[in-house]
């Protein structure tokens, strides 16, 4: 407990260096709020009317000031008021929020379904065919890119079955389920593929290093069968990898997933990050961000705790 | 009588052609009922191979048995091919009617499990029970293997346990469903001296209640004389000769036999200790290396940002001094801080306390660049694999700050010259050596720099017997030679006993004893020297009973702010001195 506080204290810190990053960085791109709203209008603009939208939207002041009122308005609750959409940041990340969770979830589910078993089962059968089998559909995975697969699906339903996948408004989890799985599917099999390339090739490596592991050996020589020395002995152990790049994928997949999202017509966080930057609405932008790497550190803690869970040797906060 | 086991003509092949590979060609023997066959070879004889095949374990690591046959005498008297044997049929048989330990026993057990549930998996397997019952058959387990406090115990994960206590949990496991014979594959090679003489009469003591066979596999035939019936001599996949015990030991007849009887250096109780180059009483020499009240103490701390709540105290007040063309070998355990002394003679780890003086010159605690220079335990792991040899041994060179002319080239010729070394070492890389091989060009690296003292850190502990005793040899010829000064850190007594002139026995980091190596050895006077003295096995003590004693080794973990006492020695004779005991 006491550990699990401590990094909970250094969250703050780290959201920090984040907030300053992220708010010099999206300065530094050419263009500002007004640009990006009236477009090529802009240069008709007086100055009058312009320093009054530069008011409106606070790029009036010096960046120090921005960021010192940013900083104070997060303190208080409050990620400020996107441009775009003219609501509070928070309120637009959270409606966008749910289906990411969701898509990245599915994601996750259907790789460790597939991807460790078949990563197991190539271990057990190394240098056999069937294990270059797995090998080579997971060397595929990997190195599809997402569109190509995206569309060589709805390529496929359509054009051999007839099927297009559901289109049309989103319809979240709680209020239609059956509709909303039929919408999500697809795409969380889109990106599931490559993440269970990744799980499979993971997870045969670090079983074949555990199978040749001496306590694997002591565990047949007691007799064990070969089902109880994968499962029991085997697998336990061969699983810090693969809660490691879990847990590193599912992280990303939280920032939202642009491509996919993009295919499937899907309103997640990735896409109104895209749109966000592109018109540079400032405080859609940061609070996204910070967001985004708020998740990822729990994430990461949720790994270490794990990590704990699974071996006895590992002892967090200690030297 | 149809003996226990009988294996005749076994032959086991490796990679995709196995017979082409053979590294077992044509093995046989029998093993009748409670007897123990000893089977010795050095590494790469075979042997481990051997055993791994009795329970078909060699499956599993790569090899195929490739010939022969394999008959096991069941329970009920009938006879079990395990040549033929379904693997199915194999699982009913390990750990019911063959049990194996192995080498380590820090990574034999799975570091996940609890002791506990690895021990009652064996009876869940063989015996059917769950729960309670279990649990209560894993207690008995750890009794019978006398590890105290067996029910706390059971809960334990490995990392929390000593290496000789999980060797005891591995023969708890190995011996849980009582089978009717044990394999043992150098069961106490990774173990302290004092902890194998435990684990050897563990198992001669539950050799003598359960009745069962043995194999015992091991390269040390002073450990074969302490337990074993017959012996059988591996040289290159072949029995070169088996037979009685006293048979064996006594009289061998293969050359092989006789050659490994001489290699391994036996120990003598300091009958055999080398009588050149002994202390120079009143000649004003100053000595190479002097080390006054060296302390190394590692702060323990609860988190980063708290006060150290005590400290480790790894050595804890060491002193000696150590002659030019001298060797000061330093023994203790695991543990002990001797390998802590030696590092920060070097300054590899910083000295709390205490100072070194190298020739005439003083040093500062934390100064590295002294004419001192080390060869580590592990031939393999100590040459980066990337680097020439000849990078290699230019390395100390730059790393002084100085520049690699032809007068260093010459240097590294001449040095791999005398180290017996082929002369076109120095553009090849270490794989292409073997393990002695690359000692001697650690050594070579060491005597670079043309140093006064070479500290040796288990130095020869990695070899086989045959190859470890050319090392020795080159080793006191070489200190002939250049009139080196040697600390040399060992476990190994009867080693220590061919190249020492003096001896300090470390125990929890402090020296016990220091004295003229004859009189150590002969006439240990600290408890702690004559215990390690009792352990070390040899080839004239046959089938000796050792006391169990369960006592761990002491923590050396003390409050903050805590002192040892001072010393207080009593003396005996002109060179040897033992800490008074309380």
């Amino acid at each position: 407990m006491n550990y699990l506080m401590r990094r909970l204290a250094t969250f703050p810190l780290v959201l920090l260096g984040v907030s300053i990053l992220v708010f010099v960085a999206i300065r530094m791109v050419p263009g500002d709020s007004i640009t990006a709203m009236l477009g090529t209008e802009a240069g008709l603009l007086t100055p009058a009317q312009r320093d009054s939208l530069a008011a409106y939207f606070g790029i009036d002041q010096p960046w120090f000031i921005q960021y010192w009122r940013w900083i104070g308005g997060i303190l208080h609750g409050n990620l400020g008021i996107s441009v775009t959409y003219g609501r509070p940041v928070l309120d637009v990340i959270l409606e966008r929020f749910p289906l990411t969770l969701e898509l990245a979830v599915l994601s996750m589910i259907i790789a460790l379904v597939v991807g460790m078993p078949a990563g197991i089962f190539a271990a057990t059968h190394n240098e056999k065919l069937s294990d270059l089998g797995v090998r080579i559909v997971a060397m595929i995975g990997q190195s599809t890119p997402s569109f190509v697969l995206g569309l060589l699906i709805i390529y496929t339903l359509s054009a051999g079955f007839g099927v297009l996948p559901a289109m049309g408004e989103f319809a979240p989890l709680w209020q239609d389920p059956l509709r909303n799985l039929s919408q999500m599917i697809l795409p969380a099999i889109t990106l599931g593929f490559a993440f269970a390339a990744s799980v499979t090739r993971i997870s045969r490596s670090a079983m074949l290093d555990v199978l040749s592991d001496d306590y694997v050996r002591t565990a047949r020589s007691k007799g064990a069968s070969a089902r109880s020395v994968i499962w029991r002995h085997a697998l336990p152990n061969a699983l810090i990898p693969v809660v490691t790049l879990s847990g590193i994928e599912f992280g990303y997949l939280l920032g939202g997933a642009v491509i996919v999202e993009q295919i499937y017509a899907l309103p997640g966080l990735g896409r109104m990050v895209l749109d966000a930057i592109q018109q540079r609405d400032y405080a859609l932008v940061q609070g996204s961000v910070l967001f985004i790497a708020f998740n990822f550190m729990i994430v990461n803690l949720l790994v270490d705790l794990a990590y704990v869970a699974l071996d006895p040797r590992i002892r967090l906060g200690e030297s | 009588m149809i003996p226990l086991l009988s294996v005749s003509d076994l032959r086991v092949g490796f990679g995709r052609n196995p017979q082409a590979n053979e590294v077992v060609r044509g093995v046989s023997f029998d093993l009748a009922d409670g007897e123990t066959l000893a089977i010795v070879g050095e590494s790469g004889s075979g042997k481990s191979v051997t055993a791994l095949s009795i329970n078909r374990l060699i499956d599993f690591g790569g090899g195929r048995i490739t010939g022969g046959a394999m008959k096991l005498k069941r329970a009920d008297g009938s006879l079990f091919d395990l040549m033929t044997a379904t693997e199915p049929q194999l699982t009913g048989i390990r750990g019911a009617e063959i049990g194996m330990i192995f080498q380590e026993p820090m990574t034999s057990l799975n570091p996940v499990l609890t002791i506990g549930s690895q021990i009652e998996e064996s009876f869940r397997l063989h015996r059917g029970l769950t729960g309670g019952q279990a649990t209560a058959a894993a207690k008995d387990a750890l009794d019978r293997v006398r590890i105290p406090d067996a029910a706390r115990r059971l809960k334990y994960t490995p990392n929390q346990l000593s290496g000789g206590m999980l060797q005891r949990v591995m023969i708890a496991i190995a011996l849980a469903c009582n089978p009717r014979l044990l394999i043992a594959d150098e069961p106490t090679t990774a173990l302290d001296v004092t902890v194998q003489a435990q684990i050897m009469a563990l198992l001669a003591e539950l050799k003598r209640e359960t009745g069962m066979s043995m194999i015992f596999i091991t390269h040390d035939i002073g450990l074969v004389a302490g337990i074993a019936d017959k012996v059988m001599v591996m040289q290159n996949g072949q029995a070169v000769e088996q037979g009685e015990l006293n048979q064996i030991l006594d009289s061998p007849q293969h050359p092989y036999t006789q050659h490994l009887l001489h290699a391994v250096p036996h120990f003598t109780n300091g009958g055999t200790t080398r009588s050149d180059g002994r202390r120079d009483k009143g000649a004003g020499t100053e000595p190479a290396l002097k080390v006054d009240g060296l302390v190394v103490r590692f702060p323990l701390k609860s988190s980063f940002f708290s006060r150290a709540t005590g400290a480790v105290h790894a050595v804890d007040g060491v002193d000696f001094d150590l002659m030019p063309g001298e060797t000061l070998a330093i023994v203790g355990e695991s543990g002990s801080g001797k390998s802590t002394t030696a590092r920060a003679v070097l300054g590899l780890v910083r000295s709390t306390r205490g100072s070194f003086t190298v020739g005439a010159r003083k040093a500062s605690a934390q100064q590295s660049a002294l004419p001192v220079q080390m060869v580590f335990q592990n031939p393999y792991a100590s040459l980066n694999p990337r680097l020439s040899i000849e990078s290699i041994l230019a390395e100390p060179v730059i790393a002084t700050g100085g520049r690699v002319d032809a007068g260093t080239r010459v240097r590294m010729a001449s040095l791999l010259e005398r180290v017996g070394l082929p002369k076109n070492s120095l553009e090849r890389y270490p794989h292409e050596f073997s393990g002695g091989q690359r000692q001697r060009l650690c050594i070579a690296r060491a005597l670079m720099l043309n140093p006064s003292v070479v500290v040796l850190d288990e130095a020869v502990s990695a070899l086989d017997v045959s190859v470890q005793a050319k090392v020795l040899e080159l080793l006191v010829d070489l200190q002939r030679e250049f009139g080196l000064a040697y600390l040399f850190i060992s476990h190994d007594m009867a080693v220590v006993e061919r190249i020492a002139h003096r001896i300090a026995v470390i125990y929890a980091g402090q020296i016990v004893e220091i004295g003229d190596a004859t009189s150590v050895l002969s006439k240990p006077k600290h408890s702690y020297t004559k215990k390690l003295i009792a352990a070390v096995p040899t080839v004239d003590r046959r089938h000796e009973h050792f006391e169990l004693d369960t006592r761990q080794v002491p923590s050396l973990v003390r409050p903050r702010g805590f002192e040892p006492a001072p010393a207080r020695w009593e003396r005996f004779g002109s060179d040897h001195m033992a800490r008074a005991e309380a």
